[in-house]
């Protein structure tokens, strides 16, 4: 599964025969699949499909209770925690902020490691995600939903991460915000090669945006492939989803 | 105090089993086992002390000293039943808070060593350190819980169990010392402490009671402080696995 294909390149990540649960509940069915290194990969399905519980996984928050994950053909079992989530970055749906300012939640990951973020640098991020230099003393409590969302995504990029892994990150954002989030993570997928996994609700945006796709249900990989199989589904099961959703 | 006296003062029994009755409380139950538990509970202390007191024995001392570190354990091990090795993690604080302030004490010749001045003094120690762990558990738990997001965040950046867990921790270290603290900013002029209480009404000359409570305050702080903070250094980590993944924990509103 590591070797992915010819047309999409190698695996930054791959999962192989994972599943995962958690109080005798399967979440994660026995999923084999990968995200091609560089690309953007969507991952759509409907609400408890298991697509966060994958993230999860992938950035090592949870262990899988059976098979094994892959970060560029290491098993992620075998690395240092802290550096496989610097690695594999992810921003989830809710934004949780830290009490504080803007300037300290961008500053975390730096933080953490005992480094200093230069103000320049931070101020760079905020312009990078659509916001404001002024925005960086501000407090957490004064800012909206979307620039919650847009704060986040900024402070994971402060670990320049390989993949990126951003759970409904447009779906709290107006039109506006919505296009230049997704300039800005195709900014990153292009400049800095980063393999984007992006889960969305949104069937437009995941043709527009993905080059590849995941379609979950029930916790189970039910189609993968060129975002093309949303167009034409052969599974009758993503027929179905793709119907409801449109 | 002869024992037709100490019966009389039974009367401050029967006034709130009487106003219980009246107002259908349904304490009567309760309050007749406590007032027979203290009964039983204190007598029997007395005559052991007075036993212990009599052989001279350190090893007696050390008998009764390991009694209330294993009751201690006992009462405080349930707030924290969620945290893995509790029961452990307890009488080692409680263990080490009794070696440092009797290392102190005696070490310093502040207090002699007799089963006199050894066994009170232990049992205001560890009594103490028992609340104090029952508050801090109480509340580590609770903020472990309610701070889950943002710990989990601190993780995902790529932050240690340490760094993520920092704030809830601290947040319950100080808010199981206050209070300590708070009491003691106003003992004196709103309550007299029991012990220097005891001693003025047995006779002492009050200045020397002042001193001797004076100490136990300053004792308490010491006990109080080390206890939540090496209660809570001790356990965070039985919060999550080597993945540095959090786990799951029951809290008492899950129970």
């Amino acid at each position: 599964m590591q070797q992915a294909n010819k047309q999409n390149g190698r695996a930054a990540m791959g999962l192989n025969h994972v599943s995962y649960a958690d109080d005798d509940l399967d979440i994660i069915k026995d999923v084999s699949g990968f995200l091609p290194e560089g690309k953007i990969t969507t991952f759509v399905g409907p609400s408890g499909a298991g697509k966060t519980t994958i993230f999860r996984l992938l950035n090592g928050l949870i262990s899988p209770t059976q098979g094994d994950i892959h970060l560029f053909g290491e098993n992620i079992q075998t690395m240092e925690p802290t550096a496989l989530r610097r690695t594999v970055g992810i921003a989830l749906q809710d934004a949780t902020m830290l009490r504080g300012t803007v300037y300290k939640n961008l500053a975390m990951p730096k933080t953490l490691q005992n480094q200093a973020l230069e103000q320049d640098e931070a101020k760079h991020l905020l312009t990078q995600v659509g916001l404001d230099a002024s925005f960086l003393n501000r407090d957490v409590t004064d800012l909206s939903g979307g620039q919650r969302q847009k704060i986040s995504i900024a402070r994971t990029l402060v670990n320049r991460p390989k993949v990126l892994l951003l759970d409904e990150i447009t779906s709290s954002l107006d039109r506006i915000s919505t296009s230049e989030v997704e300039h800005l993570i195709q900014h990153v997928n292009k400049e800095f090669s980063v393999t984007i996994a992006w889960i969305t609700h949104n069937l437009d945006q995941a043709l527009h945006i993905g080059d590849y796709t995941w379609v979950m249900m029930n916790g189970e990989l039910i189609e993968s492939g060129s975002t093309d199989i949303l167009k034409n589904p052969v599974n009758p099961q993503v027929q179905e989803f793709i119907k409801g959703e449109g | 105090m002869s024992f037709l006296t100490l019966s009389l003062s039974l009367i401050f029994v029967l006034i709130p089993l009487a106003l219980s009755k009246t107002l259908k409380l349904g304490l009567e139950k309760d309050t007749l086992i406590a007032t027979i538990r203290s009964i039983i509970q204190l007598v029997a202390v007395g005559y052991i002390l007075t036993f212990v007191f009599e052989s001279e024995s350190f090893l007696f001392i050390i008998l009764m000293v390991a009694l209330m570190i294993g009751a201690a354990t006992h009462n405080a091990q349930k707030k924290g039943a969620s945290i893995k090795g509790i029961v452990w993690k307890l009488i080692l604080t409680f263990v080490f808070i009794e070696l440092l302030t009797q290392g102190i004490l005696l070490g310093f010749h502040i207090t002699p060593a007799t089963a006199q001045y050894i066994i009170p003094i232990s049992g205001m120690v560890v009594g103490n350190s028992m609340v104090l762990s029952i508050l801090f558990l109480n509340r580590f738990t609770a903020e472990f819980q309610s701070q889950k997001k943002e710990t989990e965040l601190l993780l995902s950046l790529g932050g240690t169990p340490k760094q993520a867990i920092h704030l809830p921790l601290i947040h319950s270290i100080k808010a199981s010392l206050i209070p300590t603290i708070e009491s003691q900013k106003t003992i004196g002029l709103v309550q007299l402490p029991g012990m220097m209480s005891g001693q003025i009404i047995a006779g002492a000359d009050p200045i020397q009671a002042v001193q001797f409570q004076l100490l136990i305050l300053f004792l308490l702080l010491t006990t109080a402080a080390v206890t939540s903070i090496m209660l809570g250094f001790l356990s965070y980590p039985s919060l999550f696995n080597e993945r540095m993944q959090m786990l799951k924990i029951k809290t008492e509103a899950e129970d």
